[in-house]
């Protein structure tokens, strides 16, 4: 099983005059990481919408958990996602009036397949999710999330992206609102769980500096012959 | 999914509240008008009811209801004895109750009229008048006083209590029959009608209130047009007895005679207590099918000029007077309604563009758009379920406040109890017309969802 696996993507925004997308081949195995890095604006995050099923893609080029992305369509797709796709974007992750614990169990209400496997206590795992990435203190747990720092909004971010075992994991640039010190933490603490977790990554991000704590480094712009 | 938009509706608490206190405030405005129009119907049919006709001098059918009925404004002059003794003869009816009026006591109505009103009066759906204290004019003599459960409240009195009079109908009035007063025999039971605001009098006390005045103008010299003076009351009350064997035996041909030759002061005179003139005569009857056959023989009596009223009929045409008043209010309540209605989606629809990013996050963890639609309707449908809820706190409260001073002013109940079929049938249309409303955001956000996807960048 891939957790994903792309064949001759093609992709082109509706009314643009180029594709945004061509990529050849690209592929992950279960539990390893990928950095894919490039400058912005080079469709980094119109791949993620891709992959994520969020933008119309031809048929057979995505593969998300050998399902075809394409071949699935309107609330399945939805559900689709989140029953094999944890999500991390640059800020503003949360719904700012549930609390840490609840946003990160959000995955669980809307997907039975994570909450099965987030196993028999689900809010359990979360918490042990959020000690894990360094929020073991149970008062932030039951912060409202606009009252955690963005480190810590972040991590909580990784935590519900991590919760339930999902195959992937999309990274969009999450650590451009941290500073150097706590961007190097938060990369290595979220590969390593996903390392644990058996949970393919896909980070991408403009910044090679985090090269170091990933199996697989790509350029995008190499990968890429569309935006080129 | 409730627990849900709860929780997004705790996060906006203020402008949710205002929301919702704009939907409460219509929802009692609604049925507070509804309520007040049924109550003021219900007070004023049972105060009719029982009364088959109302016979008083010739004028408008409705100012002779509401002026013999509620004690508001006065009829005609007045009609005279020997009509009410015609009528109370009539083969068709059962009893006749004569009334007079024009007097208050502290703003009240005084009616005058004897102890059969309390025997015939009947009130909401057929109950008849029954006493908190004391008794009905027995005994006392034409002095005696009974009087509604709201006078004796408002004022404290109770049996034994002397009261004073004064002339018209007004609440303040410097024509104070001081030296006619009252002593208080019996309390009405509340019967929440007019009844409870009225003080009755004997005919003779009533007479004896005017006798100073009249006197003066018929014949000074004539002992008999001053009862409450020389004479013993004990006397005047054992004729009145006397009289009303002698009219139980009269027959409707006598009177008819007796009135032919008519002459009003000599029969004052002759009889002693009875009333000059009265104002108007409640009308039982044996069969209520006779009633039109006695309306037309009282509008066609050639020697007073007389209305008989079927309260009914007033009471229809009174609603006819009042009806374009109630449909303009209760077009406002609707209006104020549609306002709050409109209030709401305004509020949904202003936060749907501040709420694009949570509408992200929620679509990159599974929820789908119809989710997300499905989550304005709900959060439409607890402000509108609040509101409605709130809405009858409210008015539940407003009706605890405002009754007693309705009540006071003009003998209105709303009743606290009037929860029917037709007011859940109003709250469920606003309830609708609040989900219906709320689908224009819904529509709104599930495109907005569509379109955005996952990477709304702020």
């Amino acid at each position: 099983m891939h957790p994903l696996r792309i064949e001759r993507l093609v992709y082109r925004w509706p009314g643009a005059e180029r594709n945004t997308l061509e990529i050849g081949a690209l592929s992950l195995a279960s539990g390893e990481s990928l950095f894919l890095f490039g400058p912005s604006g080079c469709g980094k995050s119109t791949l993620l919408s891709a992959i994520a099923g969020v933008v119309e893609v031809p048929k057979g080029a995505i593969r998300v958990a050998d399902q075809d992305v394409g071949a699935v369509h309107g609330g399945a797709r939805d559900r689709f996602r989140v029953d094999h796709i944890g999500m991390i974007f640059q800020v503003f992750n949360l719904i700012p009036w549930l609390s840490a614990i609840e946003n990160v169990l959000l995955p669980c209400t809307y997907s039975r397949h994570r909450r099965v496997r987030a196993g028999d206590n689900p809010e359990g795992t979360a918490r042990r999710l959020l000690s894990e990435l360094g929020l073991a203190d149970p008062s932030l747990a039951s912060k409202p999330a606009n009252e955690l720092s963005v480190g810590q909004q972040q991590r909580v971010a990784a935590a519900r992206a991590l919760i339930g075992k999902p195959d992937l994991i999309l990274a969009d640039e999450p650590t451009s609102a941290l500073d150097e010190a706590a961007k190097a933490a938060f990369v290595d603490l979220l590969a390593r769980e996903c390392a644990e977790a058996g949970t393919a990554l896909l980070f991408v991000s403009h910044d090679r500096s985090l090269e170091q704590h990933f199996d697989r480094n790509v350029d995008f712009l190499a990968l890429n012959g569309g935006a080129a | 999914m409730l627990g849900f938009s709860l929780r997004s509706l705790w996060n906006r608490r203020f402008v949710a509240g205002l929301t919702v206190l704009a939907i409460s405030l219509s929802v009692a405005l609604i049925l507070g008008v509804e309520r007040l129009r049924d109550g003021a119907r219900d007070s004023f049919a049972n105060s009719a009811s029982g009364i088959d006709l109302i016979v008083a001098p010739r004028g408008n059918s409705v100012q002779i209801l509401m002026a013999t009925v509620f004690g508001v404004g006065g009829t005609g002059t007045g009609m005279t004895w020997e009509s009410f003794e015609w009528l109370a003869g009539r083969p068709e009816v059962a009893w006749a109750v004569p009334i007079q009026m024009g007097d208050n006591h502290r703003g009240y109505p005084v009616i005058g009229t004897d102890a059969s009103y309390f025997e015939h009066f009947r009130h909401s759906g057929g109950q008849s008048l029954s006493l908190a204290a004391g008794t009905f004019y027995t005994g006392d003599g034409a002095d005696a006083a009974v009087i509604g459960a709201e006078v004796a409240a408002r004022f404290g009195y109770a049996p034994g209590t002397v009261i004073v009079n004064a002339h018209g109908s007004g609440e303040v009035s410097f024509d104070l029959h001081d030296d006619a007063p009252f002593t208080i025999s019996g309390v009405l039971a509340p019967t929440g009608t007019a009844v409870d605001r009225m003080v009755f009098v004997t005919l003779e006390g009533f007479d004896s209130l005017h006798a100073q005045e009249d006197a003066p103008l018929a014949d000074p010299l004539d002992p008999a047009a001053m009862p409450a003076d020389g004479h013993g009351e004990d006397d005047a009350h054992d004729d009145h007895i006397a009289h009303d064997d002698h009219d139980a035996h009269d027959d409707h041909e006598e009177h008819e005679d007796h009135e032919d030759h008519g002459d009003p002061e000599g029969t004052e005179a002759g009889h002693g207590h009875e009333p000059d003139r009265i104002n108007a005569v409640y009308v039982g009857l044996i069969d209520r099918t006779s009633v039109l056959g006695l309306q037309r023989a009282v509008n066609e009596r050639p020697s007073d000029a007389l209305s008989a009223v079927l309260p009914a009929v007033a009471l229809a045409e009174l609603w006819g007077i009042t009806g374009t008043a109630e449909r303009a209010m209760r077009l406002m309540a609707w209006a104020v309604t549609f306002a709050g209605m409109i209030g709401m989606v305004v509020m949904l629809s202003a936060s749907l563009e501040t709420r694009r990013r949570e509408f992200a996050i929620l679509r990159s963890v599974g929820a789908t758009p119809t989710r997300i639609f499905a989550l304005i309707v709900t959060e439409a449908a607890i402000l509108s379920a609040v509101g409605l809820f709130l809405g009858l706190v409210l008015l539940t409260l407003a009706t605890f406040v405002t009754d007693p001073i309705l009540s006071a002013r003009f003998g209105l109940r709303l009743g606290l109890n009037a929860f029917g079929a037709r007011e859940l049938a109003t709250l469920s249309i606003i309830f609708c017309a609040g989900l219906l409303a709320s689908l224009i955001p819904a529509v709104r956000v599930y495109r907005m969802t569509l379109a955005d996807g996952l990477s709304v960048r702020l």
